[in-house]
């Protein structure tokens, strides 16, 4: 038992962790300001696919930058990936927002839509089968996102908790009749959540294609943005908790991998992944229904909101 | 004219998708009237083409109603997906372990284990909401997670034939094969799995309406579903009321079982599901929540899906991703319908409403 609870482990808990805090805390920001973001993974896989496309082209020694400056390509690749995320999200934000449209289904059309648009968009000007082709490792950023991701927690709790901007954000999503009455711009703060969702699941997304991987495939984040939401509850909607969770689940999912065929049961047989892919959901499950202490969503959380005229 | 006014926005945001997916179409440089020329034409050829969008749309009326009840009683059914999985899977169970019995006996346990995996599948949100709060969205969405690793430890580790590479089940038995439709209507190959699970959607639509319209109960849940506060006052409970939608929402659900593993596969499949508890979103949606409505669009969904495969085939650029992208946009559209109400309020055809 002993031998798979090495530097490894934390390495591979680490890395796998990444996009799942970068994801939860975009939600982090969307749904404090009262607007639930079930659509984690399609901005996920909005970045994840531009972010791989553009380092592709950009990298590209025939057509793209200038050959002195492909190792910029990565980094343009993350801003696209950024950008597409933002993209995703104010369709979300529009609809929700100023539409007033069902939250939940709204995010789960944008799910369904980048489940077929990416893979689309990669077989028409890839011509494949719904992935972008293979970018060089020099052109990968396998740290940076990761940094980012462990950065933006404290800044996260700061923003939060020590800004304005940060309480403001809070208000709208607990009492934002309240808020408005103290003049807050309910409207503005709440796209301004769903907005910085959407960066940073697209920063998640970017992450899985050009950090952890070389290329986008179809649906790549095999319900990662589901995890990340996860995570947000079992963090109680706080920084820090959702960091301990998304460390967690992402611990879970290394020791699924790296179990694989090291250790047994005593009747010899493989310890099923499924079991410890299981562990997230159900604890999701539980922390829901209040056995570990209770998880109180922001009290908005899923009501548009109606100025009074 | 209400029925006008209920048929104008769906049809307005079906339109509406069919063009942004034209634009992305053109953008790729491909022609659309062609890839929609394609994506259509191949649906309603007889036999074929109606056999195959009739069976495509089966699981889309089982999942469509599943939404709508849970719908008309407030609530958002997302997990059918994991419901009509665990369902398919207790249905393969029955007809495997008990493959020797009559077929007489065999049909109906086999009927029995789908409505009743689905429903507990279904009953286990509605009670943790009714008992604890807990949102039913997150709940379905970890349930259906829940139910795809269970299966497939299910599937990989008791009940795939030893060197199967392929996950799925070992057979079920011959008795409880549910008959193809082929086998009664003349002209009708029966390589076409379209099986009597068809008939049984088409029934349950017409149960779900008598149900939900004519009954003391459908009428509770409804009064649930429109103003649970007023419901509680005049004497309904909305616990209970909650958990009933969902456990009916997910034996309707768990039905596709049926269509899926009884009257196609004669197994269970890991992962057969093509995404049909989340088209069912779309298909409630599109057909307002309604019976009648439900059938219309998941036939349309059915031809979509069927489309796929030549669009995919003989377009030089589309594949059959178009499908997805279309329903998403769709059912984008269909929420976001305030979006369309603001123009035709302007053009004078539709009074804004008061909301």
């Amino acid at each position: 038992m002993a031998e798979i609870f090495t530097i490894a482990l934390i390495w591979s808990t680490i890395r796998l962790s990444t996009p799942l805090i970068l994801a939860a805390l975009g939600g982090l920001f969307s749904e404090r300001s009262g607007v639930i973001n079930i659509a984690l993974e399609g901005m996920m896989l909005a970045g994840a696919f531009t972010a791989a496309a553009v380092t592709y082209a950009a990298g590209n020694p025939n057509g793209g930058l200038p050959l002195s400056m492909t190792g910029a390509a990565p980094f343009i690749g993350l801003a696209a990936g950024m950008a597409a995320g933002a993209l995703i999200a104010a369709i979300h934000a529009l609809a929700c927002i100023r539409y007033k449209a069902d939250q939940v289904v709204t995010g789960t059309a944008i799910n369904i839509l980048m489940l077929g648009l990416p893979a689309f968009l990669s077989g028409a000007f890839f011509l494949s089968s719904g992935s972008t082709p293979q970018i060089p490792r020099g052109q990968l950023i396998p740290r940076l996102p990761m940094i980012i991701a462990f950065a933006l927690v404290p800044i996260t709790w700061y923003v939060l908790y020590k800004t304005p901007f940060g309480l403001r954000l809070r208000s709208v999503g607990e009492n934002p009749e309240a808020a408005d009455a103290a003049g807050v711009p309910v409207a503005r703060m709440r796209y301004a959540g769903v907005l910085l969702s959407g960066v940073l699941a697209g920063i998640g997304g970017a992450y899985l294609s050009i950090g952890q991987s070389s290329l986008f495939t179809r649906n790549m984040t095999s319900g990662r943005g589901f995890i990340a939401l996860a995570a947000l509850i079992f963090g109680k909607w706080r920084p820090f908790q959702t960091l301990l969770a998304c460390l967690l689940f992402g611990f879970t999912e290394a020791i699924s991998i790296q179990m694989q065929g090291v250790v047994k049961l005593p009747s010899g047989e493989d310890i099923p992944v499924q079991f410890i892919q299981m562990v997230p959901y159900v604890l999701t499950i539980i922390v829901l229904a209040g056995f570990i202490g209770s998880s109180r969503p922001p009290q908005a959380l899923g009501i548009p909101y109606q100025k009074e005229r | 004219m209400k029925l006008l006014r209920e048929l104008l926005f769906p049809l307005i945001a079906v339109v509406a998708a069919f063009i942004v997916g034209g634009i992305l179409i053109l953008i790729i440089g491909d022609n659309p009237l062609e890839a929609y020329r394609l994506l259509f034409g191949s649906a309603f050829s007889w036999p074929v083409g109606i056999g195959y969008t009739l069976f495509y749309a089966t699981p889309l009326i089982f999942t469509g109603l599943a939404v709508l009840v849970a719908f008309r009683c407030g609530l958002l059914n997302i997990g059918a997906e994991g419901q009509l999985y665990i369902a398919a899977f207790a249905t393969a169970w029955v007809g495997i372990t008990f493959a020797n019995l009559s077929p007489w006996l065999l049909i109906p346990m086999c009927f029995m284990a789908a409505v009743v995996g689905g429903g507990v599948w279904g009953a286990i949100p509605g009670i943790l909401k009714a008992r604890f709060g807990s949102h039913e969205v997150i709940n379905t969405i970890m349930l259906n997670f829940l139910a795809v690793a269970l299966l497939s430890y299910f599937t990989q580790y008791h009940y795939k034939a030893p060197g199967d590479p392929i996950m799925q089940t070992v057979p079920i038995g011959p008795g409880a094969h549910v008959a193809r439709l082929g086998k009664f209507i003349p002209g009708l190959p029966q390589f076409i799995p379209l099986n009597l699970a068809f008939v049984l959607a088409l029934i349950c639509c017409a149960l779900v309406y008598v149900f939900l319209w004519r009954t003391k109960w459908g009428y509770e849940l409804r009064a649930t579903g429109t103003n649970p506060s007023a419901a509680e006052y005049g004497g309904i409970s909305v616990r209970k009321q909650i958990v009933i939608a969902m456990t009916i929402s997910g034996a309707l659900a768990g039905m596709v079982g049926i269509n899926e593993v009884l009257g196609y596969r004669y197994r269970y499949y890991d992962g057969f599901s093509d995404n049909y508890g989340f088209t069912g979103i779309a298909v409630a949606l599109l057909g307002r929540n309604h019976p009648v409505g439900v059938i219309i669009s998941a036939l349309l969904f059915a031809v979509l899906q069927r489309g796929g495969i030549p669009v995919d085939a003989f377009t030089q650029h589309v594949t059959k991703d178009i499908v997805q992208v279309l329903q998403g946009t769709i059912i984008l559209f269909v929420a976001a319908e305030a979006f369309f109400r603001g123009p035709f309020a302007k053009w004078g055809l539709l009074r804004r409403s008061k909301v």
